[in-house]
């Protein structure tokens, strides 16, 4: 069956819209997707007629809201390859997930100074400041991987990097920047020989490509319901069984105990452990129905359709003098985020000029300062693309870069 | 097109070809201030008696015609002028495209008016003229109330 994305494009309203008086070009889904109409009435369905509190209520609302909540958790564990719903955790977004492990996981393992904990130069904000308050509170040192200038993982050194120092190595499945998606057999296999465990954050590759936490061989990954055509407010942790079990809480309140009296607490088993307080139930509901959506179209059938856009996106940049792209310039090992500069001219005002036609692109540092500074700008441009892209919309792009340029002369 | 209210010939005028731009000494007060949200940056140097203020920053076509316009209205001038003109500019820039510029106090810096109806630029528009604020403060010359900065 081939890809047929005007069938796609016609199952998200937000598609149809005008921007300026312009055909809306959306190419910005590494910020955050569009979502399906699936998922819109998935999640009115359960406002509608099941809205109830989940893992506590007898009535019929309640157990229908629980079970609805409960079959989430089961589609989105299918979905990555793991084999026990119960290392789901659902959480607010990635962000929270990291911080979850890096509160937990560094006091379960006791980190102090001589521990070492990496990450790398190509990470998100999120995948770094956590990082950076674990080793601010316990001692530990921080380190980093580099990036190559075609920006790839400098995994050069990964043997003197990861030693046996190291306890945990936190680095990004793929760049929300550069687009790389890293191989990163070697280093879950260097980890592993010193016992150090891996989180991935991979935010930007569940949505886009598929991912199975039996091969990836990490401890740890997270990744959020926004970017993968479901709603914002809800994110994931995968972790495996047996750690999430020895690890602490990380929030407290309701619905994380066992028992509580007046002296201490008891904890419940994972995932009850981590979700404090009443989860967010409508977004955990609709993440399902995001995940039902692309199951239906296919992962396989989803990056190969990123893929081909990539391809084409990348040709055509290519072809425009005055653009400098950031990130590996052919599609192998990278996804469809593009960062580029346009010679002379700020992102601010490329978005700005482009905005006005009705192409919608990030422009400034995406979160991720340490890129930028690793290829000497103050910010960049980015286009990011996603199942419902169109080789149209990289050619307005094309047409809008050059009006920028035309402004700016 | 809608872009004309924003890119007016005066600030892309100012942009390509910025007024009093490098950082210079001697100097009173200096403050560096940054947009978190856009990475840009500025550098402001004034000395007390305004006889020179220097600057230099990365940053977008608003933030850095801004800071030359900003060089040409308050250089030479008095503190009270100077806290007249910066409050003149400020309103305008909160103004959400309601306020109506006065050319004899703004002068070149009526062109952003533009600016105020995009929420998202306003910020750029007066990070030079905060930095500004702060360095005369260093200086030791109040040029007047801070102003809260939404958007």
């Amino acid at each position: 069956m081939t890809f047929d994305v005007a069938r796609v494009r016609a199952d998200f309203p937000i598609l149809s819209r005008e921007v300026n008086g312009h055909p809306l070009v959306y190419l910005d889904s590494a910020n955050t997707s569009q979502k399906p109409r699936q998922v819109l009435e998935v999640m009115r369905e359960h406002n509608e007629r099941h809205n109830g509190n989940v893992s506590r209520s007898v009535h019929t609302l309640g157990t229908e809201a629980t079970s609805a909540y409960e079959d989430a958790r089961g589609k989105i564990a299918t979905f990555i390859g793991a084999t026990n719903p119960d290392e789901i955790i659902f959480t607010k977004n990635s962000t929270e997930a990291i911080n979850l492990v890096a509160h937990s996981l560094g006091q379960h393992l006791s980190l102090k100074p001589g521990d070492e904990v990496v990450i790398s130069e190509m990470e998100h904000h999120s995948n770094i400041v956590p990082w950076q308050l674990l080793c601010e509170r316990t001692g530990a040192t921080l380190r980093w991987f580099g990036v190559t200038d075609d920006g790839r993982l400098d995994e050069s050194s990964l043997d003197e990097l990861v030693n046996e120092r190291t306890k945990i190595v936190s680095v990004v499945h793929m760049s929300n920047t550069l687009g790389t998606i890293n191989d990163l057999s070697r280093i879950v296999e260097r980890a592993k020989q010193v016992g150090a465990l891996v989180m991935l954050d991979a935010s930007q590759s569940v949505p886009h490509l598929p991912v199975d936490v039996r091969t990836l061989g990490a401890d740890f990954i997270a990744f959020t319901g926004h970017k993968m055509l479901g709603p914002t407010g809800i994110g994931v942790l995968w972790g495996r069984y047996d750690l999430l079990a020895e690890m602490p809480p990380f929030l407290a309140g309701g619905s994380m105990i066992e028992t509580v009296t007046m002296a201490r607490t008891t904890y419940a088993p994972p995932p009850a452990r981590f979700e404090a307080g009443t989860p967010p139930i409508a977004e955990a509901i609709g993440l399902g129905a995001a995940v039902d959506y692309l199951n239906a179209l296919g992962m396989d059938a989803v990056h190969q359709h990123e893929q081909d856009i990539t391809a084409y996106a990348l040709k055509v940049l290519a072809d425009v003098p005055y653009v400098r792209l950031f990130g590996p310039a052919t599609p192998e090992g990278r996804g469809g985020t593009l960062s580029f500069d346009v010679e002379g001219v700020h992102p601010h005002d490329v978005g700005q000029v482009l905005d006005a036609l009705g192409v919608e692109v990030r422009v400034g540092h995406h979160c991720a300062k340490p890129v930028c500074a690793r290829f000497g700008v103050p910010a960049m441009t980015r286009a990011s693309f996603y199942l419902y892209t169109t080789t149209d919309e990289i050619d307005a792009l094309a047409r809008g870069l050059d009006q920028v340029r035309k402004v700016f002369a | 097109m809608m872009l004309d209210g924003l890119y007016q010939e005066i600030i892309l005028d100012h942009y390509k070809h910025p007024h009093g731009r490098g950082l210079r000494d001697p100097f009173d007060g200096e403050a560096h201030h940054v947009n978190p949200t856009c990475g840009d940056e500025i550098t402001v140097r004034v000395a007390a008696d305004f006889s020179d203020i220097s600057y230099d920053g990365l940053g977008c076509s608003i933030s850095q015609a801004s800071a030359s316009v900003l060089y040409e209205l308050l250089q030479g001038r008095d503190a009270d002028d100077i806290a007249g003109i910066h409050e003149a500019f400020v309103e305008l820039m909160q103004g959400r495209g309601q306020v109506e510029p006065d050319e004899d106090v703004l002068g070149d810096a009526v062109a952003f008016a533009g600016v105020a109806k995009f929420p998202a630029r306003v910020k750029c528009a007066l990070l030079p003229w905060m930095a500004f604020k702060d360095a005369a403060a260093r200086a030791g010359v109040d040029v007047g109330a801070a102003p809260e900065v939404k958007a």
